[in-house]
């Protein structure tokens, strides 16, 4: 069957239309059901980088909830100072949002997580048991291999000792670099020192595997397979740690602990 | 249900299975067979895909322009991939996120494409579709099976429920690690169509060295 030039054009134009059309009703239709999913797989990690549900442990929405809204405090905080912002609502606050507003954040100086804008305020959140805080939380992000991983670090009152990590939104190589997410990963960095004595930002993902936290307080063993994504954490933590990030809130932090 | 209807579902099973004979859609077979229940979100969702692509295409196979139809059916393809994925994580968020990109891989899956091609495009839709679903429970029968021996001994488990019970949670169980990693499923894979050939002699090629196919007999078998 011979078909003229025009025949094919306006053909492939017909099927990209309907094939488009069916993929924006999908992608429309199913969002709030994706959104409502996303949110309580944040929740979901936050709770357990905060260690309040166990990795593997099946829980379900309800109780996700009631955990999250019982035993988590979220606060705004002012970077560049380190102190709390009660003038902005936790609870509509979107930091990427923040982050992309030229009026709401400043451009991060160079960096190798390639964070390019930094927003003025962040949103992280306290674990409180008690009406104590236990644990403090706060989002990190940066470049690995292939994708921004974004996730959560859980550092104890006294801000030096890590008490775990999490990633809820990467692209990295599944089974590679994808291992970021792997819980046995993850429980490894449990205990670990992110900071040396006098304050420094010290620990790091090295090639190989590290030694048990006691011994071995600022190195977590490399992923096999995945040298940049490895780095890429380390550079993170080393930004989001530092003066460019949390370092002043953390300071304030420890100020207040040691007074 | 017409001989010929039972026989396009059925031959994809075991007689015309497209990944113990066609040796087709492995990478994936790989990756998501860890678990029973990743596998079976993946065999749905690949019966899904083929049996609504095949239709697809089918509907329309008179009227492609034979120069852009490979094109064509990949579109159709990518597009019911992407649908496919949006309803994996619209309702079974942590599965899809287990599966990571091996959802989104669907589109490359040989199985698919090679139906399309090699049936859709003669066939009336409602055989086609039948085709498609076939394919794809040929495709999910091996997957199953697979990863119920790497979920079984690999972590003592069916569906994540618990058979045998794990040294390291008080059990008796040593768990094979070696299930857990991808080249357990090319042994399975391999003992899989080892099992079907055994049963089935005719599945067996014929000795094949390097330049068979330019020889005397084999004229027109290089396409």
């Amino acid at each position: 069957m011979q078909h003229s030039t025009a025949y094919i054009i306006g053909f492939s134009t017909l099927i990209c239309i309907v094939c488009a059309l069916f993929v924006a009703t999908a992608e429309v239709s199913l969002r709030p059901l994706k959104e409502l999913n996303i949110q309580i797989d944040r929740q979901k990690n936050i709770l357990g980088v905060a260690g309040l549900i166990k990795a593997g442990e099946k829980v379900d929405t309800e109780k996700i909830r009631e955990l999250f809204q019982n035993s988590i405090r979220p606060k705004i905080i002012d970077l560049s100072t380190g102190e709390e912002n009660t003038t902005l609502d936790p609870e509509t606050f979107n930091q990427r949002a923040a982050a992309k507003d030229p009026a709401r954040s400043r451009s991060a100086a160079p960096n190798p997580s390639k964070v390019l804008r930094v927003p003025n305020q962040a949103l992280i959140y306290e674990v409180l048991s008690g009406g104590k805080v236990e644990s403090i939380i706060i989002p990190i992000e940066g470049y690995g291999l292939w994708s921004v991983l974004y996730g959560y670090l859980a550092l104890a009152p006294d801000t030096r000792t890590i008490l775990g990590i999490t990633y809820y939104d990467q692209k990295e190589t599944a089974g590679l670099g994808g291992e970021v997410d792997n819980p046995n990963w993850k429980a490894k960095w449990v205990g670990r020192k992110a900071f040396d004595e006098r304050g420094r930002v010290k620990i790091a993902v090295r090639k190989g595997p590290a030694g048990p936290p006691d011994e071995d307080p600022y190195q977590v063993d490399g992923l096999s397979g995945a040298t940049i994504t490895s780095r890429g954490v380390t550079n993170m933590l080393h930004f989001w740690l530092g003066e460019g990030g949390f370092g002043p809130y953390l300071a304030r932090l420890r100020g207040a602990v040691g007074a | 249900m017409a001989v010929n209807q039972r026989e396009v579902l059925l031959d994809p099973l075991i007689n015309n299975n497209p990944i113990a004979l066609q040796v087709l859609g492995l990478c994936s077979a790989l990756a998501v067979t860890t678990k029973m229940s990743t596998a079976f979100v993946m065999s749905l969702a690949v019966i899904a895909v083929t049996a609504l692509s095949n239709t697809a295409i089918s509907l329309i196979r008179n009227l492609v322009p034979p120069s852009i139809r490979i094109i064509v059916q990949l579109t159709i393809i990518a597009s019911l991939v992407i649908i496919t994925d949006q309803v994996l994580q619209a309702f079974v968020f942590d599965i899809s996120k287990q599966l990571t990109v091996f959802v989104g891989l669907i589109i490359t899956n040989c199985i698919i494409m090679g139906r399309a091609e090699a049936f859709a495009m003669q066939n009336p839709p409602g055989l086609s579709f039948i085709d498609g679903v076939g394919n794809g429970l040929g495709y999910g029968l091996v997957l199953m099976a697979v990863a119920f021996v790497r979920e079984l001994f690999g972590s003592g488990k069916v569906f994540g429920f618990t058979i045998l019970p794990l040294a390291t949670e008080g059990g008796w169980y040593q768990p094979n690690g070696l299930m857990l990693l991808a080249p357990a499923a090319f042994f399975l894979i391999g003992c899989f169509i080892w099992a079907v050939r055994s049963w089935k002699p005719e599945q067996v090629e014929e000795d094949f060295h390097v330049g068979a196919l330019f020889e005397p007999g084999h004229e027109g078998s290089v396409r």
